[in-house]
């Protein structure tokens, strides 16, 4: 068997927006191997989150063409009840925000004993309690056996992520994808929330797509980095490689923007993400944000090029690329 | 939990209170009293006058509050003018009737909107959803006497399904079978027709709650889980969904106290609606104290069990 736990190839998800289907998640092809963290990149709106929940196949009206190959086995158009045997089994998902993923009205007990009554039927109620217990002290709940048979809101946001994480790893996945996991959290628990998924990853040997906008907790947790745009991968690499040798401008243009020593002023990309009914379907797709681009720099259509083994540019507008300050956004 | 229900029912003693006040005072804002119209023209006034002061109804407003709270306290709610028994007598074979119709047409009211506003909430927007949204509209468009009267003529008059009037049999024995059957066939139309009128509005709240809760993130989480859509409906949409409609109970009691003046009155059925009619009408102001105190008595229970019902199924309000 192959090191391969999750292949995605030319993934395309769209979403029906008043006249027709716009694709969130555009011809996406990457892997994700096991016991490896892979790191999703991009701004808000560029489709990671998109991406995870084509993946966990939590989308409820989309059109999704392309294959996602979990374990060798095509799970994009498999059955509902197929997919309900997989997801909180093999796979698992970590949302964003903790203060509404729970539900209000369960015990934690009940919401974590869910997974076991789902796809361990044969487990009696007590051991789910032992099992639960167990989850919870491995997440760092202290007191589990209180915590068991409280609600969601006598939990701080910190330990409802945790929580969660009990939830996720509750049936040991294969697969985990951590959705934004820290981005509704205060830094210090940020910290002790990334290290958690680190140390539960190690321990179960799951591969793990940790979704953020965060380079700082990029450059600290993944081992190789995608970088998106516009629902596209504009780079993906190796995390030494990405942070050393970036190429495509939005790559660079996103780490020339985060706060470093000696600096003075933020860099700031010209222009927005534009919305899923506005993007550009031909042509690179960042080509309005560096107007001081020629166009002959760019491809007419651009495809991921592989510069290094492993390393992967889409358009070759890299080439020519310089960072420039957006005059617009002065005075 | 039992302090916060007993902090809850200390709450209610002023409002009672209140509500005693008011009723009494609005009784005796009303034109006349229980002498006008009864008593000859032709006997003199001042014999009338005597009389009045004999009967007590010449003493300042809250003489006469006093003295009765001071009877209602001792379960004494005065002598009917115009029945000449105590309103206590009168009351207790109509509550009883009132009472029955009252939980036959809540359980109707609820047979009826949840499974609508469960299949018109999950699948939204269809045309089936179309189609109960619709009803609802209808709903709340028709008045409930012309509903009432026009189930009385269908399913009463032509069809003969349904006895047209009164709420038992006239020559069953209590105890027996028959008269209990008697009464549920009595109980039906009038249930229905208040229920299904009323509903509407239940169904209406349900679908926009359950539309509400299904995009709530928790919901994504239960699927991540790997749990199959109805499970998701059922143990995780509905719960939540079901919240407000318990906060609602209450006024549902209350919006049912006024469907049964309506409907009591058109299919002549004995109970507390009608009494409160007639008395009104004849001026017998004692009982119309009574009724009208009873009915602000429920419209309160009925506030204070939805308060009770919310804390037990919502944890987030329970109070410590």
């Amino acid at each position: 068997m192959s090191n391969k736990l999750l292949e995605i190839k030319n993934l395309k998800t769209s979403f029906y927006i008043n006249d027709g289907y716009y694709a969130a998640v555009d011809d996406v092809t990457l892997t994700v191997n096991k016991n490896e963290i892979l790191g999703i990149v991009g701004e808000s709106g560029s489709g990671k989150s998109a991406l995870a929940f084509s993946v966990m196949g939590l989308h409820t009206r989309a059109k999704m063409e392309g294959n996602i190959f979990f374990n060798g086995k095509d799970i994009v158009n498999v059955s509902k009840s197929e997919l309900n045997k997989m997801r909180g089994n093999e796979m698992a998902m970590i949302f964003q925000d903790p203060l509404t993923a729970l539900n209000p009205l369960m015990e934690i007990g009940a919401q974590i004993s869910e997974t076991f009554i789902l796809h361990r039927p044969t487990m009696t109620r007590r051991e789910r309690k032992d099992r639960v217990i167990e989850l919870l002290k491995m997440v760092g709940i202290p007191r589990p056996e209180y915590v068991f048979s409280q609600f969601p809101h006598e939990l701080s946001g910190g330990m409802r992520q945790r929580v969660m994480i009990a939830i996720a790893i509750a049936n040991q996945p294969k697969l985990l994808i951590a959705d934004e996991p820290t981005t509704a959290l205060d830094v210090t628990i940020q910290a002790q929330i990334l290290d958690l998924i680190r140390e539960l990853k190690a321990t179960i040997e799951s591969g793990v797509i940790l979704i953020t906008h965060d380079l700082g907790v990029v450059a600290e947790m993944a081992d190789r980095v995608a970088v998106v745009y516009a629902g596209q991968i504009v780079e993906i690499a190796n995390v030494y490689t990405l942070f050393k040798k970036p190429l495509h401008p939005y790559t660079r243009s996103l780490l020339h923007s985060v706060p470093a020593d000696g600096q003075d002023k933020l860099h700031v990309i010209h222009g927005i993400v534009p919305s899923l009914k506005h993007l550009p379907r031909e042509g690179c797709r960042f080509a309005h944000r560096i107007p001081w681009m020629d166009a002959s720099d760019h491809e007419e259509n651009p495809i991921l090029h592989e510069v290094e083994p492993g390393h992967y540019v889409r358009c070759t507008c890299y080439k020519n690329f310089s960072l420039q300050e957006d005059e617009s956004k002065e005075a | 939990m039992w302090k916060f229900i007993v902090r809850r029912l200390v709450i209610t003693f002023p409002q009672l209170i209140l509500l005693s006040v008011l009723i009494f005072l609005l009784a005796q804002a009303m034109p006349g009293d229980a002498l006008t119209g009864l008593v000859d023209p032709n006997i003199d006034p001042a014999t009338i006058d005597e009389q009045r002061e004999k009967l007590g109804l010449n003493k300042p407003w809250y003489e006469k509050y006093i003295e009765w709270v001071g009877g209602v306290f001792q379960g004494d709610l005065g002598q009917s003018f115009r029945y000449k028994i105590p309103v206590t007598d009168l009351i207790e074979e109509r509550i009883v009737n009132t009472f029955w119709l009252s939980v036959a047409t809540l359980i109707f009211t609820y047979m009826i909107a949840v499974p609508l506003g469960m299949i018109s909430g999950r699948y939204n927007d269809t045309i089936l959803d179309s189609s109960i949204t619709g009803y609802t509209y209808i709903g709340f468009a028709t008045p409930l006497f012309i509903f009432a009267l026009v189930m009385l003529w269908i399913f009463g008059y032509h069809l003969q399904w349904f006895p047209t009037g009164g709420s038992v049999a006239p020559e069953l024995k209590p105890g027996t079978l028959e008269y209990v059957l008697s009464r549920i066939q009595h109980l039906l139309l009038p249930a229905l027709s208040i229920a299904l009128i009323q509903t509407v509005s239940t169904v209406q709240y349900l679908r926009s709650e359950i539309v509400d809760t299904k995009q709530k993130d928790f919901i994504i989480t239960a699927r991540a889980k790997g749990a199959s859509e109805s499970r998701v409906y059922n143990r995780h949409i509905l719960r939540n969904s079901l919240l407000p409609i318990a906060a609602f109970f209450g006024y549902e009691i209350t919006t049912l106290i006024t469907g049964t003046i309506f409907i009591e009155q058109i299919f002549s059925f004995p109970g507390m609606g009608q009494l409160f009619i007639e008395s009104v009408l004849q001026r017998d102001f004692s009982v119309v104290n009574a009724v009208v105190l009873l009915f602000g008595a429920a419209a309160i229970v009925g506030a204070l069990l939805s308060d009770i019902i919310l804390s037990i199924v919502d944890p987030r309000i329970r109070i410590k």
